[in-house]
């Protein structure tokens, strides 16, 4: 007699697929779709005018790091390039770093209140996170522009006369930047914090520990995996941030997104911003595939 | 009385926490507050007033970046959230199938992806089609929008579809209830919760948006957000603070309802 | 007149590495108007078989008829076969009279009739006072009692029970066992039961399946199944047993004592086992039994008195005896005792 297990198996798979076909369909078209063909933007040659000729060339991947002398046509490293790739990484970690020195005592404060009160707190960084990114990084520039609330506090004050010039500066970047992805380190420490067995600690004053070293021999390793996730999730969206740099920056503090968009835009290469965009999907991979170890190392451990 | 030794305290994480939550809301607060502002400084008080709404509300440019962008909203939650019920109940409580690994890395594409990089995409990719048909209008954008907003009408729906005790489609089907009949009045029923859910963060991330609109709206097709993001260069007066507040009310609001339509039992 | 349920040769595989044999060529009959169970530990393979019948689960190989028509090709809301589940599966986001018609509902029956029905079996299992509570807000014994009623509601051909009075406390379980023999006896609809409870299974059933390893060992009455056990299996899954390892010689069998017995069903010869229910025995003095050992202990449980014995051969032996107002403690641990028992008690069994 015929398998029906395998008759229906048949059936199930085909419902499937023709119930996944029309999400699949939109994001062909447009998500994973146009990303291909950035990719063979990528190799083709810059037209005039934007645009590309349909002719094949490598130069905008040599364009990502180098450039042409203009004088003898020699190639040679990219200067203006490689100091906004290293703007964009120095800025991300500065920004990471900063995330964590706060979000860290957050995510211990608010796991350490008692069980009723912390889906309160929580949702108080849940929803900043949900609302207007651009309309957040509005509010940090108003206060802190020459005219905003914080200079004409101090001016008022009389401890200064001339405003301090905070805007477009990399230290309003990295601010914006801080303001804007604080959340996405305090989510997941939170979480691996809030399964943290205070036995343990009780455990480690028990044996003579300081709260010093309760603190690094206890309770860091044991949320490691959060602290590594929360790091990733600043870095990667830092690392490709283009609304905060244009806004706190103010187009004299490029980093690798507003570079992107330049090759669009004034520079007309858009080849080169292709291959730019890949460079920056890469860099972003490598990091979220660490992610995905740290988040796996997290579950086994708690498995 | 002597105080106790309290093994949950950890020196200068109160105070951190609380700078932190200062620091998250002030800006947001001040923001608000600004934006009843006689006078025009972001800096100044000079008395409470509803002019700079009414400035707003009259500004023939931010009406039409209002009705674009709620025409946007809509249709993209409507279609994300309607294709990912679909995907949801494809893709939740079966086996492993094959391509499985290929299917959720496309659903979560947009979430993986830097915005910068999807809107680059996107711009070569509908360049050329405008090219090619001529077409300028909206449903670029429409389409943009929901192909992003699929992950996060998506994973409210799985989440909640998860929770969902499989035996009691199984009853209904011992009952003689058929497939469809399963659907309306066993599966449906439980799910809106997770499909409202969905459909709320659809729409308040595609009323978010700035980049991807940035790159894909043809020439007059501001919405909200672009439209402030191009402001920014001018002078600022508080007419920005208040649209930004009536922006900030919908979100908030759709985040909080979002958050209690979560919390509704199984 | 046609079987309720036939199944030849029912084979189903699940796949994977290494694929897991669910149940291995199952034969079985199941006659109409029967309280029928199958028992067996988890993993047996009994609710596999459940599901077959039900629709949930399809073979990989072999046929299943219902009343002489074959039952494969038709989904679960074609069966004319209703179930009550473990968990019950009551709909959340429905009171307790919509749960009950909802099978009326779906089979297309008039307002009036799906409302005379649902009353009738709110009636038949005392729930009508509650017909518009939510289901949440009903307790444990009460959802049960709900989800019978909507099983039985449509009136079905076959009623499927899937350990159903697990999640019951010891008194209800009492309870409900014989409300449902009454049931299947008041409504003449054949029953299937799945219980992993032995004592549960010998309460309420007309025949017993025992099930291990997706394969059936045995079919029979309660009393066949617990007198007669075909093999040790059987004999060690129902009930207390001691099995005692004898030679076989002609008609009959040779104790490690020395002393012999004759057993029916004995082979010519060779070793073989034999079981002797514990409440079968006897103690008797040290030289006047068949068997002879060391009181090790004695467990006082109320109604019964339980003997450990160690025997000489060093086999433990379990003795049981019930307790009456006059029984004075007869034997304390370290005596020697002997151990007696009828020839017709023990039962040979197969491997």
């Amino acid at each position: 007699m015929s398998d029906l297990s395998i008759t229906e198996a048949k059936r199930q798979s085909r419902n499937r697929w023709l119930l996944l076909s029309p999400a699949l369909v939109i994001l062909i078209f447009a998500a994973s779709g146009p990303l291909l063909i950035t990719l063979v933007y990528s190799f083709l040659t810059a037209g005039d005018f934007g645009g590309v000729e349909w002719e094949f060339s490598t130069d905008a991947w040599f364009g990502v790091f180098m450039e042409r002398d203009i004088f003898d046509d020699t190639l040679g490293w990219s200067d203006a390039h490689l100091s906004i790739f290293w703007r964009s990484v120095k800025l991300s970690l500065l920004t990471t770093l900063a995330c964590l020195i706060v979000g860290f005592p957050t995510a211990y404060f608010i796991a350490t209140r008692p069980k009723k009160q912390r889906d309160m707190w929580m949702l108080l960084i849940i929803i900043p996170f949900w609302t207007n990114l651009l309309i957040r990084t509005f509010a940090i520039l108003e206060l802190i522009r020459n005219e905003g609330v914080v200079n004409t506090v101090l001016i008022a004050m009389g401890v200064i006369d001339e405003p301090i010039q905070m805007l477009f500066t990399e230290f309003a970047i990295i601010l914006g930047m801080v303001y804007v992805y604080l959340p996405l380190m305090v989510l997941p420490i939170y979480a691996s914090m809030e399964r943290l067995d205070f036995n343990l600690v009780e455990a480690a004053y028990d044996l003579y520990a300081t709260r010093m070293r309760v603190l690094r021999r206890v309770i860091l390793p044991l949320v490691k995996p959060g602290v590594i996730a929360g790091s990733i999730l600043v870095f990667v969206p830092s690392l490709g941030a283009y609304v905060t740099p244009r806004i706190m920056g103010g187009g004299n503090q490029l980093m690798i997104g507003n570079l992107i968009e330049l090759q669009f835009g004034q520079g007309r290469n858009w080849p080169l911003g292709a291959a730019l965009s890949i460079t920056l999907l890469a860099i972003v991979m490598v990091a979220l595939m660490a992610y995905v170890r740290a988040a796996g190392d997290e579950e086994v451990r708690h498995g | 009385m002597a105080k106790g030794f309290d093994v949950r305290k950890q020196t200068g994480f109160t105070t951190i926490a609380m700078a932190c939550f200062v620091m998250l809301y002030m800006p947001i607060i001040l923001l608000v507050v600004y934006s009843f502002n006689a006078g025009s400084s972001i800096a100044i008080w000079e008395g409470f007033s509803w002019r700079w709404y009414a400035s707003a509300l009259e500004n023939e440019q931010v009406q039409e970046a209002t009705v674009r962008s709620l025409i946007i909203a809509f249709w993209a939650a409507g279609i994300s959230t309607t294709v990912a019920v679909l995907a949801a109940l494809a893709t939740t409580r079966t086996r492993k199938f094959r391509g499985q690994t290929t299917v959720f890395a496309m659903i979560n594409q947009p979430l993986m992806v830097p915005e910068i990089v999807t809107a680059v995409a996107l711009l070569i990719f509908f360049a050329m089609i405008k090219v090619a048909t001529g077409y300028t209008g909206l449903l670029y954008l429409i389409i943009a929008h929901s192909a992003f907003c699929i992950p996060f009408a998506y994973l409210p729906i799985r989440a909640r579809l998860q929770g969902m005790d499989l035996s009691l489609e199984q009853a209904a089907s011992d009952l003689y209830a058929t497939p469809f009949q399963i659907f309306r009045r066993i599966t449906l029923p439980q799910l809106w919760p997770g499909i409202l859910a969905g459909a709320m963060l659809a729409f308040v991330i595609s009323l978010d948006d700035v980049v991807i609109t940035e790159f894909v709206k043809s020439a007059g097709q501001d919405t909200l957000p672009t439209y402030m993001l191009g402001q920014l260069r001018r002078v600022v007066t508080p007419e920005i603070n208040a649209i930004s507040t009536a922006l900030l009310g919908i979100s908030v609001t759709m985040v909080i309802a979002f958050t209690l339509l979560s919390k509704i039992k199984n | 007149m046609a079987k309720a349920i036939s199944a030849r040769a029912l084979r189903k595989v699940y796949p994977g590495t290494p694929p897991v044999e669910a149940l291995g060529g199952i034969e079985i009959e199941i006659a109409d108007n029967e309280f029928f169970t199958l028992l067996g530990p988890s993993g047996c393979g009994k609710t596999t078989l459940l599901r077959l019948i039900a629709g949930f689960e399809h073979p990989t190989s072999g046929t299943m008829d219902m009343f002489g028509e074959s039952l494969l090709e038709a989904p679960p809301h074609k069966r004319q076969i209703n179930t009550v589940f473990q968990n019950y599966a009551l709909f959340p986001h429905m009171t307790v009279a919509e749960n009950i018609g909802f099978g009326l509902e779906m089979l297309g029956k008039s307002k009036g009739e799906i409302a005379t029905t649902t009353g009738e079996m709110m009636e038949l299992v005392q729930m009508s006072h509650l017909a518009d509570r939510q289901t949440s807000q009903i307790s444990g014994g009460q959802q049960q009692r709900v989800a019978l009623a909507r099983a039985l509601a449509p009136k079905p051909k076959i009623l499927l029970l899937d350990e159903p009075l697990s999640a019951l406390d010891f008194k209800l379980r009492k309870n409900m066992q014989l409300e449902l023999k009454r049931l299947q006896l008041e409504t003449g609809i054949t029953f299937i039961f799945v219980t992993h409870d032995q004592e549960e299974a010998l309460t309420m059933s007309d025949r017993i399946a025992v099930m291990s390893d997706g394969a059936i060992r045995q079919i029979g009455t309660p009393r066949e199944i617990y007198d007669h056990p075909a093999d040790r299996f059987v004999a060690d899954f129902i009930g207390d047993t001691n099995f005692l390892t004898v030679e076989a010689k002609g008609a009959s069998v040779k104790l490690a004592s020395g002393k012999s017995l004759k057993v029916a069903g004995a082979p010519k010869a060779g070793q073989v086992t034999i079981a002797v229910r514990p409440e079968h025995a006897r103690l008797t003095g040290a030289d006047n039994g068949l068997m002879s050992g060391v009181l090790e202990n004695v467990v006082y449980l109320g109604t019964d008195t339980h003997f450990h014995v160690a025997l000489e051969d060093g086999t433990a032996f379990v003795l049981r005896q019930q307790n009456a107002p006059d029984t004075a403690a007869g034997h304390v641990a370290g005596d020697k005792v002997g151990i007696t028992f009828p020839a017709d008690v023990a039962q040979v069994l197969s491997d």
